[in-house]
């Protein structure tokens, strides 16, 4: 029998029970259109730390508090921001930042939970990130603790509309500020809208909205420029040297993070990756039991159609022929549920992204990848019920009901 | 006298092995000459349906010699079988065997598929199957599927089928097991036709007034010939 014609009788199996066999494929689509959705989620994930690496650059350096360590992060404090700007060589500069969610409210509306974020005058030239209109904060206000904010891009626009901001009055938590600035749009960053913020000196952060502890003004972050790359590991070592001492603790187990930028993206990136595993797993779990899925139904074929099998022997059809039939009608089912499934998994990739709930990137190759995991596993959950098949006696076939 | 067609000599089939082995041949000598129409009757038990297995080439015997058409098939391996089974015998199923889901055309062109050597082409298909319907008076039934047919018209398929490879051998088992009197005198005018034609006909059967319609009746008892003869006459 010549390929067509094996293939036209592999069809005409199929057709037989057409419910069935799109139930059958139903399991094959749902494996390739979930490996391809799972590429395109982690791949998207991926996309956005790069974007976030690009956007703070690699030559910066966080320090924090040891996360888990009892006390570490009432150790961190302002002045360890200020040492280090002090005592560090071959660095731009520090910006210390502390954070704290307050009601805000401008000339158009009033704004809950918006995210007030205290900074010093470093802080535009290490995050290379500068003022539209106005001007930033002088140390002098910085140190005088004056009550003075430049606003978010975005948060500008709710707040005040066309009207321009600089000059009026922004109302935090029932604190009067006057606005001396609005910064560029830069948009989201990983998950940090830096439009929506508001910037205060940091000083009157402390005074206002955090709860020093013990006369501590505790700090999240501190973000440090080094002038040359090549610095990097002398400049970490040396802060590590200053804080160490400073909090009396053993460099070698300090209880602060000494991070470049690059370490806490490979570190998100083994986080994607894991999970990128884990969904191919998944994906790849719910091809096999696509497989199983059509190698029970093939199994079931072959024994309901035992009789046609016995004829078909008796009329000339050798072992090869009847296996051939059966195994092509396995892959016509594996194939057609892997064009179904790659057609649903791209599509909905693509909604997922549309509708914002999740960001995905198609990953080209994983068409081809589901395509072909697709036929390999109507190959191999396929042979064993058409060799069934073609083992079968055709005397006892034939008297089969 | 014509050549024959199927010559058997000492053939053996042993089922299973040890104190547990059945004998269902032992030793059958027969020949079947080119144009006859020879009946295999004997009750059941008396290996005819083994030797009817064996001389279709569904099935191989433990001993003995079997030549079909001057060629040993004693000895072929499940491919070969299936080729020599393909060019060279047509089965008639006391149950006919039609697939259901094809017009009678489809199922009359079946065989044609397998075929390896000399293999016609799709159209010379088509015509052969068209012909072979119309030698059994079903030219206007082509594209009817087997349950628009009646019993008769669905064994009439059948031999359609049968014979579109042109085999020298037709066998037929109990081809009129499943019809009525009538349907059944009509299978048999149409075995007559292709006996007529000069087809080899070999039908197994247990109803003595089919047996007759043979031009000569072998007799099977526990694995060995009894009676090889006209038959007409002998008391059952």
């Amino acid at each position: 029998m010549s390929f067509w014609e094996t293939l036209e009788v592999a069809w005409e199996g199929l057709t037989l029970n057409k419910f069935r066999s799109f139930l059958t494929a139903l399991g094959v689509i749902i494996g390739v259109a979930a490996v391809i959705i799972m590429l395109a989620v982690s791949a998207g994930a991926e996309a956005a730390i790069a974007e976030q690496i690009n956007a703070l650059g690699a030559n910066l350096i966080l320090v924090g508090p040891r996360r888990g360590e009892p006390g570490a992060a009432r150790n961190f404090v302002y002045e360890d921001a200020q040492a280090i700007a002090e005592l560090v060589s071959g660095i731009v500069g520090v910006s210390a930042e502390e954070f704290s969610h307050q009601q805000v409210e401008g000339n158009l509306a009033r704004l809950e939970d918006i995210n007030i974020l205290g900074v010093d005058t470093a802080f535009p030239l290490v995050r290379d990130y500068g003022v539209a209109q106005g001007r930033f904060f002088t140390a002098e206000e910085v140190e005088r603790r004056l009550k003075v904010a430049v606003l978010g891009h975005g948060i500008a626009q709710d707040l005040f509309g066309a009207e321009d901001p600089v000059g009026q009055t922004l109302t935090i938590a029932a604190t009067r500020f006057t606005i001396i600035g609005v910064m560029t749009e830069k948009g989201m960053v990983g998950d940090t809208d830096y439009d929506g913020r508001v910037y205060i000196p940091i000083t009157v952060l402390f005074q206002y909205y955090a709860r020093s502890q013990m006369g501590r003004d505790r700090i999240r972050t501190a973000y440090v420029k080094v002038e040359n790359m090549e610095d990097l590991d002398r400049v970490i070592a040396r802060i590590t040297t200053v804080l160490a001492e400073k909090h009396g603790v053993n460099p070698a187990r300090p209880d602060f993070t000494v991070q470049t930028q690059q370490e806490i993206i490979s570190a998100q990136e083994a986080t994607t990756e894991t999970f990128r595993n884990l969904l191919a797993w998944v994906a790849g779990v719910s091809l096999i039991v696509g497989g199983i899925g059509i190698m029970n139904i093939m199994l079931v074929s072959v024994t309901e159609r035992t009789r046609e099998i016995g004829l078909r022997q008796a009329l000339g059809a050798n072992p090869d022929d009847v296996r051939r039939q059966f195994l092509l009608e396995a892959v016509i089912l594996s194939l057609t549920g892997g064009v179904l499934g790659a057609l649903l998994g791209v599509g909905g990739a693509e909604l997922m992204n549309t509708l914002g709930t999740i960001r995905t990137a198609l990953v080209p190759a994983s068409i081809p990848l589901a395509f072909g995991a697709a036929a390999a596993v109507g190959i191999f959950f396929g042979y064993y019920p058409a060799n069934q098949a073609a083992q079968l006696d055709p005397i006892e076939a034939l008297q089969r009901a | 006298m014509a050549e024959a067609l199927i010559e058997v000599a000492a053939l053996e089939k042993v089922y299973g092995a040890g104190k547990s082995a059945v004998q269902a041949l032992r030793g059958i000598d027969m020949t079947i000459r080119r144009g006859e129409f020879v009946a295999i009757m004997g009750p059941s038990g008396s290996g005819k349906s083994t030797l009817m297995n064996i001389l279709g080439c569904l099935d191989q015997p433990t001993g003995g010699r079997y030549n079909l058409d001057g060629e040993d098939v004693s000895t072929l391996d499940v491919y070969d079988l299936a080729d020599i089974r393909n060019a060279k015998i047509g089965f008639v199923f006391q149950s006919f065997n039609l697939l259901p889901r094809l017009s009678a055309l489809k199922n009359v062109m079946l065989p044609m598929l397998y075929t390896w050597e000399n293999k016609p082409n799709a159209d010379e298909r088509e015509a052969r199957a068209i012909a072979a319907l119309e030698a059994v008076g079903l030219g206007d039934r082509v594209d009817h599927r087997p349950n628009e047919l009646s019993g008769g018209q669905q064994q009439r398929v059948a031999i359609a089928r049968a014979l579109v490879n042109r085999p020298p051998l037709i066998l037929a088992d109990e081809p009129t097991g499943n019809l009525d009197t009538q349907s059944g005198e009509e299978i048999m005018s149409v075995l007559h036709q292709l006996h007529a034609q000069g087809v080899t006909v070999l039908m197994v059967t247990h109803a003595h007034s089919l047996a007759n319609h043979a031009e000569r009746i072998i007799r099977l008892r526990d694995g060995v010939v009894q009676t090889n003869g006209d038959g007409k006459g002998d008391a059952l």
